[in-house]
């Protein structure tokens, strides 16, 4: 019993970090209308450097908050490319953002090298009174998502500038018409994308070594979350992502850890199978 | 308060505004007429600042709010904030006197926009629009999908913001027996370019207009 409760928190921590990857895709998705394959680069960039800083001397703290703010850089940088352009379709985009991610290894090996790089997280663990262990880096990641994802729904439905940003990516032309500058909002919400993967990359990368190519198995879960929220509702999102990653969990603690990937793609197919089945959600939101 | 002069404006490679000019007076109402793919909706994007002009010019006296084709409001916002999404350039945030204004959206202030009546959607059209406090306003198909009575209300305010608050309007029409009720003078457009102009009553007794726009066979000049 113990042993499924290290499990059942072990997997809500892998959730969260799922959770954090969905919502810089859904924020992003949201204003923009495009679906950005570099989202899990973002945490890449994000745990590679924090991980480079604390070697190079940097305290916990300034490291990881560097860290993050180079991913969100990363993340104008990808907006830029992706939707700098005026009047470019969400589509293209997309692959423009599959090619950031690709071209991102290059540079990444470059910078870092091709091994897994880790770094201590929150050290110390507490002891649950029926004899469960858990981490402190665990609780600390489930309580920096749970305010990332209360702030993250306050501002897109009950601030100004939120409302705005949902406008941008629920009728453009609209947008424009009342003077909205889409492309600058939309290069703001990559902005948010960048720091939300760097925040996911620097709380996850303690849990699991993080290496270039890591990002594909980040965009496959957290796409998959994103995708149970039909890409815009943070909330179901996160719902998608807690499921995942104790379901994840649980598999690789009854020893079929193989299956990771696997369980994802297979919780994503039938997601997207069932809602396409209801309506074309995601069709019909990224055109 | 808005003109044009000798207006080019260009979708790619097709010219969709060829040489246009025309102009609006403070205060004044005037009808812009035309078939379907005449370049009405271009000329009003191009007012609003969508598109830019590959050549000619483009003067507006103040502010100038949009009302686009179509209503394109934000379906899956509430009412409520489609408004206060209006002013976002004016920093207006009092949505009442629009409510004032339309008191049939009083009641769906708190509904999502998209699931609201043609009539009540094009309302929540003009109010966005009128949240930007303009000074000019360009109606584009205020008439299109409506039925007539929906039509004919609509049409009053619209006429009443230009008596009593002086609004300027460029009323874009393909109904021109609705335009000729409300508007002293007007335009056509026909393939991108200005094909008759003057006081509606002398147009209504030009006989193309006649056969075009008053004898039902509307929308014959499409072209590709
Ligand atoms: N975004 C666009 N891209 C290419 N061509 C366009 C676009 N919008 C309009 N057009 C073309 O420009 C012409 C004028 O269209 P429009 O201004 O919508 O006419 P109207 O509003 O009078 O019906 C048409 O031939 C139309 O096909
Ligand atoms: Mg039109």
């Amino acid at each position: 019993m113990s042993e499924f409760l290290t499990y059942l928190v072990n997997g809500l921590a892998v959730g969260c970090g799922i959770a954090l990857i969905a919502s810089g895709l859904v924020a992003i998705h949201r204003v923009t209308g495009v679906v950005n394959f570099a989202q899990g680069t973002f945490a890449v960039i994000a745990g590679l450097s924090a991980s480079w800083l604390l070697g190079a001397g940097l305290p916990h703290g300034a490291a990881e908050l560097a860290a993050v703010l180079i991913a969100a850089a990363a993340g104008l940088l990808t907006g830029l490319v992706a939707i700098g352009r005026r009047g470019t379709a969400p589509q293209s985009s997309l692959i423009i953002t599959l090619g950031v991610a690709v071209l991102a290894y290059a540079v990444e090996i470059v910078a870092w090298g091709d091994q897994p790089r880790s770094f201590p997280g929150l050290p110390g663990s507490v002891t649950l009174p029926g004899g469960a262990e858990i981490q402190r880096h665990h609780l600390l990641v489930v309580a920096a998502t749970a305010a990332t994802f209360v702030l993250l729904t306050l501002f897109f439905e009950r601030t100004y500038p939120g409302k705005a940003l949902s406008a941008c990516a629920s009728n453009p032309y609209a947008a424009r018409v009342i003077g909205i500058d889409v492309t600058r909002m939309g290069l703001l919400a990559f902005l948010l994308g960048g720091l939300l993967g760097g925040l996911a990359g620097v709380l996850v990368t303690p849990l699991r070594p993080i290496s270039f190519d890591t990002d594909v198995l980040l965009m496959v879960n957290g796409f998959a979350a994103a995708v149970f929220g039909a890409l815009r509702r943070p909330g179901l999102a996160l719902a998608g992502a807690l499921l995942l990653g104790v379901a994840e969990t649980l598999a690789a603690g009854y020893g079929y850890a193989a299956y990771q990937t696997e369980i994802a793609l297979g919780f994503m197919l039938v997601v997207m199978v069932v809602q396409a089945s209801r309506r074309a959600t995601i069709h019909e939101e990224a055109v | 308060m808005i003109e044009t002069r000798d207006l080019v404006v260009r979708h790619g490679s097709a010219t969709a505004l060829d040489q246009v000019s025309l102009s609006v007076r403070r205060g004044e109402m005037v009808a812009l007429l035309g078939p379907n793919g005449a370049g009405k909706s271009t000329l009003a994007d191009t007012l609003s600042g969508i598109l830019s002009p590959a050549a000619g010019t483009v003067r507006i006296g103040g502010r100038l709010a949009h009302v686009p084709e179509g209503r394109q409001l934000f379906p899956d916002l509430t009412v409520q904030d489609n408004l206060l999404l209006g002013g976002w350039r004016s920093g207006e945030r009092d949505t009442a006197f629009v409510y004032e204004l339309f008191p049939a959206l009083a009641q769906a202030r708190r509904r999502r926009a998209g699931v609201l009546s043609g009539g009540q959607q094009q309302m929540v059209a003009v109010g966005r629009a009128l949240m930007s406090r303009p000074d000019a306003l360009v109606v584009d198909e205020l008439s299109l999908g409506l039925a007539p009575n929906v039509t004919r209300d609509l049409a009053g305010h619209i006429v009443r913001l230009n008596a009593e608050r002086g609004l300027t309007v460029l009323l874009i029409e393909q109904n021109a027996r609705l335009a000729f009720g409300m508007c002293e003078r007007a335009y056509v457009l026909e393939a991108g370019r200005v094909v008759a102009q003057g006081p509606c009553a002398e147009l209504a007794g030009d006989p193309r207009v006649v056969r075009a726009y008053l004898g039902g066979a509307i929308g014959g000049g499409t072209r590709s």
